[in-house]
């Protein structure tokens, strides 16, 4: 009985539509066209004039569901923001760990809730600051750590404990977290009450960030090692941060960046479960991040429909039974390829909607940009501008009241449906392409990346995809008014000394013989590196010493790149 | 059909240091290429060293160093240093990558010919590099 | 600024091995300008020391690779080293992406190879028009061995054969139907074969299925006594690149000793003189026969005429207008 009166509802609804487009849209669009003929996503999803419950009749309600309830398309909590809001996480890092230091105890003040650390590219990639491929580099776009002792600067007087802390870095990861823990275990902290993450996700290094050191095969297996590391002592930490971000910086469309990043999951899960682990016990640990980008409603709807599309497949792909390993977590940072060096104080606004974006699709932490990041590393003010942004959406604008706002405007529900449907398609196509290292080997993903970074910069340049102040509204030359991030030479120098010290005062022959002992661990597939590395560290090796040593028995990787 | 003696104009297109952000050259390299160039791209992860005597063996009218690192002061002077070494300095050296206005300034003084920043439009930078072999004329 | 130097002033600096001269000589032969004919013509008669070596397979077949390994292994045995890659042109803006340096990456600052990349620019047959100019220039340089390693199409790299001391046809397992690939024609052409990315489990059925392939061939002993090898090496590990070593030393040898190399001497000889030949009228057309192609293809646009009878007047045109 029901049923008819809704059939008849949806009915008369398609009649109406059809009367409104004849008679009201007609005679409007005979006096003035519309601005375009046919509307998109900046993803390049076609966009209807209007939405309607004709559009949305097709979405089985459980797919929609409640907030914290499989599939988790409308959050990962149940009471989301209304509990604990986000948390504001701004990337922080440059100089020596005593500078850095002195960065996040700012932050911390000025109201920050969690800490993210940026490193140096030496650092990023496994070489000490005294090695010849540092030059110039050491504490440029980050801090450098090379031993224990600068970890000890770099967290001096705060409390791990409380607060939690990220770490973006890649193939170096599992040294810096082997850090971490011998620095924990010094100060006596207790490792199950730590929490925060290590980025460690390699697959999207070989896609798109181009930040490695050996072949996929053993990089694959120390993220590995460091899931299954965790699930074991540290039950409050995330061993991995499963990225999309770099994908959609190297230029993949939205959604590429999500299926792309959903294809890597996939492996990191397999190979953990491949050990023998099951997949309740890690997979609730896993974590992820995403870029925000411009298009307001697009971005909401994607990270809805990356919920629901991983809950799938933890559930029916890998037979997970907990929830906690159906429910995307995940990290957000407004997309640093928006920003812009003309009228750059734009920037502001920028971010702001793409933040306010973020909320709205549910992001569990955030990092928003500085607006002076297309000229070089955030200063202290442009940072504390950043971090007002969120805070004026978290307390101002009462978005945060409401769990999933959005959640039921008939566009942003058919957008979400769309992004399930299309991410879906993706992956089946990888697996019938024979899986993820296999097109990673062969360059698809990094093809369709170029692919899609090339005609966003034709759109650009042909006005298509406006850019106020490069291609709308621009001025120009405009008077520099903008103080950059200075950089101390001198602190590289430090930087070595320091590096040069600690060398000198080990127990060499204990770094060495424990050096013999990491390659041996190297060889052998089934044990996990990082016991031996947590060891190594405590005796004053240095990153490069490790890195070093292991590219005698994994030796180095090297692409051929496509265009 | 192309006239048999018109020569492509030679880019070397250059990642140097180590950080791999791509995005940039790749689209500059198509569209170099696009525009009738040959481009030689040395992949990722370059030192002055490698790049320059590449640039001089591979006889290009450009050397193209895109850096978003901030390594820019201590990358562009070794390579023109080095260029000049090896009688290269014909080669007009272009930059790229995030750098602030200052180091820009900076460059252009020390002899790099052009430095083309994020969102300069594809088309602005195939004609920078012809007004740049124009400019420099027959060698 | 244009202190244009030109091409024959270069000449003496180019015997002397010096790197920019060296460079700015291929750029000259690459532009094919009448000017630098008289300085390659005295380039050629400095030219017969090195071993040259043409490398082509399948691409993916891991020939970069390979080259820069056997770089190294010529390195260490203290002969330098010239490349020349090849890579193909775009058909529609005739532009080019060459990306061979990048897997050559730990030569580069070794003053001992001299790497050089070059677009084909519509020229057929695996190699670009200059290539062989190019290989002229580094063997009167001085280098040792020069390699050319070739686009890489699979099908219709013959010309190397005709320009080369020795070739080598690499082959890799993992390209679905390589074997098909190279069978047409490329595997014959080979004084050795070499199966790449032999660090990969599935390597051993690529080397057995080349094996039987060229058991059933009747090619794999030449008529000077050569038998033909199959090496199997990975560019990972290093693995088999002294034996390969080893066999190009070994044809060298074994050219000369059986008076093989005087034929293939006199073979390149003619496939230059061809090649040329070629060149030239394609350029003369070029130059002087726009307007004439341009009327003659409206002609067979509309019917009036069809592409025999159309060349054969082209022809005639041009035959009337070279009469003294």
């Amino acid at each position: 009985m029901k049923e008819t009166k809704e059939a008849q509802t949806i009915g008369n609804l398609a009649e109406q539509l059809e009367a409104w487009e004849g008679r009201e849209v007609a005679g409007f669009l005979a006096r003035q066209p519309e601005r375009k003929e046919q509307f998109a996503t900046l993803g390049g999803f076609p966009v209807k004039r209007v939405y309607t419950a004709l559009d949305v009749q097709d979405i089985p309600l459980e797919d929609v569901g409640l907030p914290g309830r499989y599939p988790f398309t409308r959050g990962p909590y149940p009471t989301m923001y209304r509990g604990r809001r986000w948390t504001m996480r701004q990337i922080a890092g440059y100089g020596t760990g005593a500078d850095t230091n002195k960065r996040f105890k700012y932050l911390i003040q000025q109201g920050q809730t969690g800490l993210s650390t940026d490193f140096d590219m030496p650092t990023l990639m496994g070489y000490d600051s005294d090695h010849a491929m540092s030059g110039g580099e050491v504490g440029r776009g980050g801090v450098a750590i090379d031993t224990l002792s600068d970890m000890e600067d770099l967290f001096a007087d705060i409390d791990l404990e409380e607060i939690s802390v990220s770490m973006t870095i890649n193939p170096s990861a599992w040294i810096l977290l082997a850090m971490y823990v011998a620095l924990a275990e010094k100060r006596g902290f207790d490792l199950n009450r730590l929490s925060g993450t290590i980025q460690a996700d390699m697959l999207k290094e070989y896609m798109a960030q181009k930040e490695w050191i050996y072949p996929i095969a053993p990089s694959v297996r120390i993220v590995r090692d460091c899931i299954a590391y965790c699930a074991q002592r540290m039950k409050r930490y995330n061993p991995v941060n499963i990225c999309g971000y770099h994908i959609n910086e190297a230029g993949a469309s939205p959604l590429h960046e999500l299926a792309f990043t959903l294809a890597n999951t996939i492996v990191y899960v397999e190979e953990v479960v491949k050990t023998g682990m099951p997949v309740d016990q890690f997979a609730p640990r896993l974590s992820f991040f995403f870029a925000c980008g411009s298009d307001f409603f697009e971005e909401a709807a994607r990270f809805r429909a990356v919920r629901r599309v991983y809950a799938t497949i933890m559930r029916e792909r890998f037979g997970a039974a907990n929830p906690a390993s159906m429910r995307l977590r995940f990290h957000c940072q407004t997309a640093a390829a928006t920003l812009t060096r003309p009228q750059y104080k734009v920037n502001i606004v920028r971010t702001a909607l793409q933040a306010l974006a973020a909320v709205l699709g549910g992001a569990q932490s955030l990092h928003t940009n500085g607006m002076d990041e297309a000229f070089s590393i955030p200063t202290e003010e442009a940072m504390k501008i950043a971090l007002r942004t969120q805070q004026v959406i978290a307390e101002e604008s009462n978005v945060a009241n409401v769990v999933d706002p959005l959640g039921g405007s008939y566009y942003v529900e058919k957008l979400t449906d769309q992004y399930v449907q299309a991410i879906q398609a993706i992956l089946q196509e990888v697996d019938a392409r024979g899986g993820t290292v296999k097109l990673i080997e062969e360059g698809w993903f990094q093809r369709k990346i170029a692919e899609d970074a090339y005609e966003t910069a034709l759109r650009k340049q042909s006005g298509e995809k406006p850019v106020i102040g490069v291609n709308r509204y621009v001025e120009e030359e405009e008077a520099l008014d903008l103080e950059v991030h200075p950089y101390g030479p001198k602190s590289a120098e430090r930087q070595i000394e320091r590096t040069r010290q600690v060398r000198a005062n080990r127990d060499e022959p204990a770094v060495q013989e424990l050096l013999g002992r990491l390659k041996a661990v190297a060889r052998d597939e089934t044990q996990n590196i990082l016991p031996v590395t947590v060891e190594l560290v405590r005796q004053g090796a240095s990153m490069g010493d490790i890195v070093e040593t292991l590219k005698q028995v994994w030796g180095t990787y090297r692409e051929t790149p496509v265009f | 059909m192309q006239a048999p003696n018109t020569q492509p104009i030679r880019v070397m297109i250059a990642k140097v240091g180590l950080d791999g952000h791509d995005r940039g050259v790749k689209i500059v390299a198509r569209c170099l290429r696009d525009a009738g160039m040959d481009v030689i791209y040395t992949g990722l992860h370059r030192t002055p060293e490698e790049v320059a005597l590449a640039a001089v063996q591979e006889d290009v009218d450009i050397l193209g160093i895109s850096i978003l690192s901030g390594a820019q002061m201590t990358v562009f002077p070794r390579v023109l240093e080095l260029l000049r070494g090896q009688h290269g300095s014909d080669i007009a050296v272009v930059g790229g990558g995030v750098m602030p206005d200052e180091d820009v300034v900076e460059l252009k003084r020390m002899g790099v010919s052009e430095v083309l920043l994020q969102d300069t439009p594809p088309q602005a930078i195939v004609e920078s590099m012809r007004r740049l072999v124009r400019e420099r004329g027959p060698r | 600024m244009g202190r244009a130097v030109p091409p024959l002033a270069l000449v003496q600096q180019v015997l002397e091995g010096r790197l920019t001269a060296v460079a700015r000589m291929i750029t000259h032969a690459e532009s094919g300008e009448e000017a630098c004919h008289e300085a390659l013509a005295e380039i050629y008669r400095h030219t017969g020391k090195a071993h040259v070596v043409g490398i082509t397979g399948v691409p993916g077949s891991g020939k970069s690779a390979l080259v820069t390994r056997l770089c190294k292994a010529l390195r260490a045995g203290g002969r330098s080293v010239g490349v020349i890659a090849v890579d193909p042109s775009s058909p529609f803006s005739g532009g080019s992406i060459l990306g061979d340096r990048i897997r050559m990456n730990e030569l580069v600052t070794d003053p001992g190879v001299f790497i050089r990349s070059m677009a084909t620019r519509g020229a057929l047959g695996g190699l670009a028009r200059a290539s062989l100019s190019g290989v002229d220039i580094l063997d009167a340089a001085g280098y040792d061995v020069v390699l050319i390693e070739t686009v890489g199409v699979g099908q219709d790299e013959i010309d190397v054969v005709q320009a080369v001391h020795t070739t080598l046809v690499v082959s890799a397992p993992g390209l679905g139907d390589d074997i098909q690939a190279i069978k047409a024609g490329v595997l014959e052409i080979a004084d050795i074969h070499v199966v790449g990315k032999c660090d990969r489990s599935d390597a051993h059925r690529t080397v057995t299925d080349l094996k039987n392939m060229l058991a059933m061939g009747h090619r794999n002993s030449q008529g000077y006594g050569w038998q033909v090898p199959l090496i199997p090496t990975s560019s990972v590990s290093g693995e088999g690149i002294p034996e390969l070593l080893t066999a190009i030393d070994g044809h060298l040898e074994a050219l000369t000793s059986s008076g093989e190399l005087e034929q293939r001497r006199r073979r390149i000889a003619q496939t230059r003189l061809l090649k040329s030949a070629e060149n030239i009228l394609r350029d003369q057309f070029q130059r002087h026969h726009d307007r004439q192609i341009s009327e003659l293809t409206d002609r067979m646009m509309s019917g009036r005429t069809h592409p025999h009878a159309a060349a054969q007047t082209l022809l005639n045109q041009f035959r009337s207008e070279r009469k003294p």
